[in-house]
């Protein structure tokens, strides 16, 4: 049995039906059509499926598509809809990602521990990042464009003009 | 070095604003029509068995179902370097994981639940799970044929035996040598196995067209090699198939060569007019893509009393697993370098690439060199001791230099060992004792020293074409990967240098083997070498067409003119800024007549090192020059031991590489932060766990921890050393392997300073080290 669901993904409107087995990962995916959150391991462990529902992380992979009906999704693609972020630009700036699969995942996390904690730590973005595995970095220069962002700019998750 | 204006300088990545916003598209990412179809695999539920029959009756019924094929359908084989694997497995099966089947349906649901339904009826063999085990006189063979497997002239397969490849090398006299040397040092360490980890899963897509041309895109390291292999197994011409790589989400050597990409290639071939996806599960790519291998290595060293290293015999036995057609290749690479970087002048080699019935070992950043690091410098650690030496120096003492004959007798290329080794041991306050925080907690500095070549074959080739734009701005085609090691970054700073055109305005994306030039793969630590080589060629010659239209229409001297900041001018003539936008596509005009001279600028390159050989007598390996080079560094570590736990605290890591010219030094900054977790991972997480059946036990983020955000060092000092490579491109060699291979025997050396034990296993977990504290070493 199919479900009629209404779902808002990065401002858009979105009517669509759904299995109710139907994980949100793949309803963005391949029926939105938004790539950014990425499969990774499908079973909530890795964070490379992170998106942001109603403002808080979540594990898309985790999620179904009928649970959301009525809610609002932003992926990284919606931060960034009019420019970069000071979050992002930092993040070109310092070369803090290499294969970038785990980065649209990483830069939501760390976008809603800027939204709660403007003035974070060190130890508050390691904890903010750590659902979040990347094989590449050493995570170090990824850190350091999160903090260098929040030394630099008064909101580094507003969109810049 | 100091002179030059992009090479050199740290440059923020080409591809970072693609990858912080989500337009960075991987293989999954793209779109396909509604015709795309979706398969899934039948595994092998046993380590070794018989095949007797395959039903597909049931699976057939699912609907949504497209095709159930089969080794019988596909009878193909493949390897790199040994074709002894199979696109699907046919009379047997030789690991818990192996394909057998596909089913091809409309949904990925439908083939998911159709692939469980496809029974496979079995005959179990005797399975064998360790090398030792493999090696005895009475083993079951796992691969009767192994006499006819096609392989590269370089490995010595010992047929009848489960020994796929035996790689010897011997200098001088070690008997002798150990006879009259005054410490003789001997013990055994070991190594398991490993797992990449990528976060991406291994994914392709496979067309073939009704005109019959096969498109192929894949998350791969290995466009080039991969249409090779695709057309070598399934009997197609290269021009007929064309392999595209979009970004890839991290490889470490897992996407190397040719796995589960050419199940999809052969899926796609019985459905024409259809793509056909096949999309690793993350327990799939733990079992059924390469593995690193694991390693028994036996060790004695002779040496005399001031430190000289006389005598070496290492012996190392791989567990190389069901198939071996890339693996050998590392049992290969670390028999003819396992000295590590020293002057030893008797040296015996012997590196065994043992079949088991494990998943098949094969490419892992650091390509054997890790694995006998772990045994090689925790043993000097000890010799040193045994001597009464300071471990440092007598690493320095040892180190290889410029001129010194390898362990296979051609000469060492230029490096920096010394300067890396004295840098490296500065940086952790090498012999100040740091006081112990708590009774229970104790501090410990451990130390080592690594080198590592390219293993590849000799003529592995490098191509590169480049073009300028209307704007001045230019795009270079290679195929070369970028793995994230900041590789396309390094060929516009290339190419910048070349034709004083910013970076920012050089477009190199990843390739299409239609369209970009020849790249044997991006492994080995060897395409900043080889493909900057290709790209500075390019580049070159693209300056020179552009100085000599110059020439031809203002009368210049050609060796008065030069490029800068976007405009050609000249020593002569103050007054001459031609900027490269009006001139590179539309020519130079004469201003005598109004003609134009020149035209399109474009520019192709190439490279091959024309010196490497891997003719050598196979008894001895002397002879030939199988290795371009050798990058080459050392490392020091700080950390603290709980002993009332067994926890390890990494206080600091300093590591310095020998980048010869670094391209771009925050690029290799980001190799050594990401290197140095990579290693730490090994020795204080990770390990493939297997059950009495070889049934991978971890296959799950959950089980196989890799490190998080909290789990990095307090902190990581990168130490870049340049000591030029004469034929690199502005002096450049690779760095991207090296960073993780000297971390494991950091570890162990550091807990044996901070606790006088030592462990001779890895991984050193809390639970591992709590244990032999406790005196039940397991």
């Amino acid at each position: 049995m199919r479900h009629d669901i209404t779902l808002k993904v990065n401002g858009e409107v979105w009517p669509l039906d759904v299995e109710p087995t139907d994980v949100l990962l793949e309803v963005l995916r391949t029926r939105v059509g938004v790539t950014s959150p990425k499969p990774g391991c499908e079973r909530g462990d890795c964070g490379s499926c992170t998106v942001l529902l109603d403002g808080r992380t979540v594990r898309s992979c985790l999620v179904l598509a009928v649970e959301v009906d009525g809610h609002e999704v932003v992926t990284v693609e919606g931060l960034s809809l009019d420019g970069l972020t000071a979050l992002q630009e930092w993040l070109v700036e310092r070369s803090a990602f290499q294969c970038g699969y785990c980065a649209p995942g990483v830069i939501l996390s760390a976008a809603e521990l800027l939204a709660d904690t403007p003035h974070p730590s060190r130890h508050d973005v390691q904890e903010a990042i750590a659902g979040n595995l990347c094989r590449c970095t050493g995570y170090v220069p990824i850190i350091d464009a999160v903090l260098a962002a929040v030394q630099a700019s008064a909101d580094p998750i507003a969109r810049e003009g | 070095m100091g002179t030059h204006t992009y090479v050199g300088r740290s440059t923020p990545r080409i591809d970072g604003a693609d990858k912080v916003t989500g337009a960075a598209r991987f293989v999954d990412d793209l779109a396909f029509g509604p015709d795309l179809l979706h398969a899934e695999v039948v595994a092998s539920p046993h380590a070794h068995a018989r095949i007797l029959a395959i039903d597909a009756h049931r699976a057939e019924q699912v609907p949504g179902v497209v095709r159930v094929l089969t080794g019988k359908d596909l009878p193909f084989s493949f390897g790199l370097y040994m074709k002894d694997r199979h696109v699907f497995a046919r009379d047997r099966v030789r690991f818990v994981g192996e394909q057998v089947a596909a089913v091809i349906a409309r949904t990925p649901k439908a083939a998911t639940r159709a692939a469980r339904l496809v029974d496979v009826t079995y005959e179990e063999l005797p399975a064998v799970l360790d090398a030792a085990t493999a090696l005895a006189d009475d083993a079951e063979r796992i691969h009767p044929d192994l006499a006819e497997y096609p392989h590269v002239p370089w490995f010595y397969p010992h047929p009848d035996t489960n020994i796929a490849h035996w790689r010897k090398l011997r200098k001088g006299d070690v008997e002798a040598a150990f006879a009259d040397a005054d410490v003789v040092l001997e013990d055994t360490y070991t190594v398991p196995r490993y797992a990449h980890a990528a976060i991406e899963p291994h994914a392709v897509v496979a067309q073939l067209s009704h005109a019959g041309r096969l498109t192929v895109w894949t998350a791969s390291q290995s466009p080039y090699t991969q249409r090779h292999l695709f057309a070598e197994a399934l009997g197609l011409s290269h021009q007929d198939i064309r392999v595209i790589t979009p970004y890839v989400g991290g490889g470490f050597g897992g996407k190397a060569g040719v796995t589960m990409e050419i199940i999809g290639a052969a899926l796609a071939t019985t459905v024409r007019g259809h793509p056909v996806k096949l999309h690793w599960s993350r327990e799939q790519e733990f079992a059924n893509t390469y593995q690193r291998q694991g390693v028994t290595a036996h060790l004695k060293v002779g040496a005399r009393h001031d430190g000289t290293i006389t005598a070496l015999r290492h012996t190392l036995h791989w567990d190389a697993g069901a198939y071996v057609e890339y693996g050998a290749n590392v049992v290969n690479a670390a028999g003819i370098s396992a000295t590590g970087p020293y002057r030893i002048d008797n040296v015996h080699l012997d590196s065994l690439c043992v079949y088991t019935n494990l998943p098949p070992g094969g490419p892992y950043r650091g390509f054997g060199y890790s694995e006998f690091t772990f045994g090689l410098e925790s043993h000097l650690d000890r010799l040193a001791d045994e001597l009464g030496l300071d471990p440092v120096e007598l690493r320095r003492r040892n180190a290889i230099v410029e001129g010194d004959d390898l362990p296979y007798g051609a000469p060492m290329n230029p490096s920096g060992l010394r300067e890396a080794i004295d840098r490296a041991a500065a940086a952790i306050d090498w012999g100040v004792v740091e006081p112990d925080p708590a009774p229970h907690v104790k501090v410990g500095k451990g130390f080592a020293a690594f080198w590592k070549a390219p293993a590849m074959p000799p003529n592995a080739g490098s191509a590169a074409f480049l073009k300028f734009n209307e704007d001045g701005s230019v795009n270079i085609s290679v195929s070369g990967m970028e793995l994230g090691q900041g590789y396309l970054t390094a060929m516009a700073q290339i190419a910048a240098e070349v034709l004083a055109v910013p970076p920012a305005r050089i477009r190199v994306e990843t390739p299409d083997t239609d369209r970009n030039g020849y790249e044997w793969q991006t492994v080995a630590s060897h395409v900043t070498w080889s493909s900057g080589n290709a790209v500075l060629a390019a580049a070159t010659e693209a300056r020179e067409q552009i100085l000599d239209a110059v020439h031809r229409a203002h009368g210049h001297e050609m060796a008065s003119l030069y490029l800068e900041d976007e405009e050609v001018r000249s020593t002569d003539d103050p007054g001459l800024a031609l900027p490269l936008r009006e001139i590179v596509v539309d020519g130079v005009q004469d201003p005598r007549d109004g003609t134009f001279k020149g035209g399109p600028v474009v520019g192709s390159g190439r490279f091959m090192p024309e010196f490497a050989t891997t003719r050598s007598d196979p008894e001895t390996g002397q002879g030939g020059k199988p290795n371009v080079h050798y990058t080459v560094g050392a490392a020091g570590l700080v950390l603290e031991v709980d002993v009332e736990t067994g926890k390890l605290n990494v206080r600091k890591v300093a590591l310095a590489v020998d980048a010869g010219q670094a391209i771009n030094p925050v690029a290799v900054e980001g190799q050594i932060l990401g290197g140095v977790l990579q290693g730490l991972a090994t020795v204080l997480y990770e390990d493939l766990r297997f059950d009495d059946a070889g049934r991978l036990l971890n296959p799950t983020f959950t089980d196989y921890k890799i490190p998080t955000a909290l789990d990095i060092p307090d902190e990581v000092v990168p130490i870049i050393v340049e000591v030029a490579q004469p034929d690199g491109p502005f002096g450049a060699r690779g760095v991207g392997e090296h960073t993780m291979i000297p971390l494991a025997p950091l570890v162990a050396n550091a807990i044996e300073d901070a606790v006088g034990v030592r462990l001779t296993a890895m991984p050193i977990t809390a639970e591992r080290l709590f244990l032999t504290l406790d005196g039940q070493p397991d």
